[in-house]
């Protein structure tokens, strides 16, 4: 069997029968009341959509956050720990009295 | 008065959910002619053809007007039909013993004499849609634009959404992929 010339034949015969275009009774105004009741519905759907965007935003700025903050682990050794900012502030007063004597 | 097409989209835009009404009735001969060519099923062609108008009503403000509406809605419906083809993948590696007589005799008389079997036959016809359901989604939606329906590299790169070089690529192996099917079915039938 002549494989590429029976390709060539099924496909002139796809080519001489094309699908027809009819187009079921009312089927506009079907589509029209889909999409009013869809619009109508759903004041719901709106917040949830909402919350969603809100939700994937927080993740990606949190990833970002997170990304930076691993990428750059000498920015964070660069200020001033603050455990020892702490340690400093509760004993300011004993080191003034040290000194003072 | 006839509102024209640029009013009837202005108006919908505005809210006025009813001028879409007239959109829908003027194109939907084509959205399901469209849909036709990709879903045997009655019930699959309407699903699809919903699902194009609602889609086009859902990005209706992403139309900026520079091109036709009609162009629009086809790449919207194209585009459609490929994501019904991906979803409802079926029957790719079925045998072909289940040729109905009409397609059988149609084969023999290729096989005797190529000249005799002609295209016009019903035969033919539902030997090429069983052909086009083994195709891959990719394969299926390029043969069809680019063989069935005539149309050009660029055309079916606009329609699809890939570059030109990719549709001549995928063209390629769709070729083919479906010349590997007749085979096949060649070998179920004669074999």
């Amino acid at each position: 069997m002549n494989i590429a010339e029976l390709q060539t034949k099924l496909l002139a015969a796809a080519r001489a029968n094309p699908p027809g275009d009819r187009v079921p009774y009312a089927f506009e105004k079907r589509v029209v009341a889909l999409l009013a009741a869809r619009t109508a519905a759903d004041p719901l759907a709106l917040w949830v959509r909402g919350l969603w965007r809100a939700a994937v935003s927080c993740v990606a700025i949190a990833l970002l956050l997170g990304a930076w903050a691993f990428f750059n682990p000498a920015a964070s050794s660069k200020t001033d720990d603050l455990s020892q900012n702490f340690e400093n502030t509760l004993l300011a007063s004993v080191d003034q009295n040290d000194q003072a004597q | 008065m006839e509102q024209t097409e640029a009013d009837l989209i202005a108006a919908v835009l505005r809210g006025n959910a009813a001028s879409f009404e007239p959109l829908v009735q003027r194109y939907s001969p084509r959205v399901f002619a469209t849909a036709r060519r990709y879903a045997r099923r009655e019930s699959e062609v309407e699903d699809i053809s919903q699902e194009v108008w609602l889609k086009a009503f859902e990005k209706l403000k992403s139309f900026r007007g520079e091109a036709p509406f009609e162009h629009w809605l086809m790449r919207l419906t194209v585009r459609t039909c490929y994501d019904f083809l991906r979803g409802h993948q079926r029957n790719r590696e079925s045998p072909f013993s289940d040729l109905t007589e009409p397609e059988n005799d149609w084969l023999e008389r290729f096989v005797v004499q190529p000249e005799t079997a002609s295209e016009n036959a019903a035969a033919a016809k539902l030997l090429v849609e069983r052909i086009l359901e083994r195709l891959s989604p990719q394969a299926r939606l390029v043969i069809t634009l680019l063989e069935i329906e005539d149309r050009s590299v660029k055309e079916i790169a606009q329609l699809t959404g890939w570059s030109v070089p990719l549709v001549k690529v995928r063209a390629f192996r769709a070729r083919a992929e479906m010349r590997r099917i007749l085979a096949k079915m060649a070998t179920d039938k004669y074999l």
